[in-house]
């Protein structure tokens, strides 16, 4: 999982049949935690103040069933859902605001079912982008702009690391839909980095 | 917008290549890529967009990008709000948690 790495920080913090928790305990769990846990909710929610309810909102449900986690493991995985699952449920009660559409940054096909690409294309490698220092800002910011129902597929899918299933589940989807704005999102992702790639050569 | 900037080559000799027998069009090729990186592909279905692959330098390139666009994505994965430029996480947040744990343990 994402969060294997940190495995080892709540070691110690938590133990399977350790239902009460001192007030340090519970004080270093949520310090320890929330960082990891604004952050995924800050690229749900593209907002900072809903991105806070959301980790608030987690912490609630995290209290109430913590007593029923034995493998840590487990339980990091189990709070990654019910955080990415409050931001969710937060962003569907907000209102969208002016979406770009990615239609011009979908792939192009001549008549005969040929790809055409731009004369002036310029392919990206992760070497290349992994070559540019800015380069995580701007796909963080070029992610940003996808329209909600596209960029939430590529977070949950790509970023969180759930399953076309999962992904499906949580977001009331077909997954023949799920794989279809993935699918979409994806490209309108390469064509924004491919774009800035260009720009930085010129 | 992107399209009316640049002209494109046309590809003749491709587009009566991939009407063959086994051969599948850059279209098809493009519905078939989730699917390939998801490895639910049948074998057949495989060998057919691995021959498209081999044949095809456009969506060869086309897929390279792709990819490297998802492994571009997959870094925001570990990245923690406190990296992620907007400062470290609110202590109001922290505390917010902690007293709601005392109601919690009441």
């Amino acid at each position: 999982m994402v969060f294997e790495d940190d495995d080892r920080k709540i070691e110690g913090s938590l133990d399977a049949a350790e239902v009460t928790l001192t007030s340090d305990e519970v004080s270093r769990l949520v310090r320890e935690h929330s960082d990891w846990m604004l952050g995924a909710a800050v690229r749900i929610l593209k907002d900072r103040a809903h991105a806070e309810d959301a980790v608030q909102a987690a912490f609630t449900k995290i209290w109430s069933k913590l007593h029923t986690f034995e493998g840590r493991s487990a339980l990091q995985t189990w709070m990654h859902r019910v955080v990415v699952n409050e931001a969710l449920m937060i962003l569907r009660g907000i209102k969208r605001r002016n979406e770009r559409s990615i239609d011009d940054l979908q792939p192009v096909f001549d008549d005969s079912g040929c790809r055409v690409e731009l004369e002036d294309n310029t392919t990206i490698t992760p070497e290349v982008l992994l070559s540019r220092r800015q380069t995580n800002d701007h796909v963080r910011d070029a992610i940003m702009t996808l329209p909600n129902k596209y960029r939430i597929v590529l977070c949950l899918r790509d970023i969180e690391g759930f399953s076309t299933a999962e992904t499906s589940e949580a977001l009331e989807l077909s997954e023949a839909n799920v794989k279809v704005r993935l699918h979409r999102a994806r490209a309108a992702l390469k064509t924004l980095l491919e774009l800035h790639v260009k720009e930085q050569m010129l | 917008m992107i399209k009316s900037q640049s002209r494109k080559r046309t590809r003749p000799i491709a587009a009566i290549m991939f009407r063959l027998p086994f051969m599948i069009d850059c279209v098809q090729f493009e519905a078939f890529i989730v699917d390939y990186l998801e490895g639910t592909l049948s074998k057949r279905q495989r060998m057919t967009f691995d021959l498209h692959l081999k044949l095809c330098r456009e969506c060869r390139e086309y897929l390279q990008s792709y990819k490297a666009a998802m492994e571009a994505a997959k870094i925001q994965a570990d990245m923690p709000f406190s990296k992620m430029g907007m400062g470290e996480v609110p202590e109001d947040l922290i505390n917010a948690v902690l007293s709601a744990r005392k109601e919690f343990e009441k």
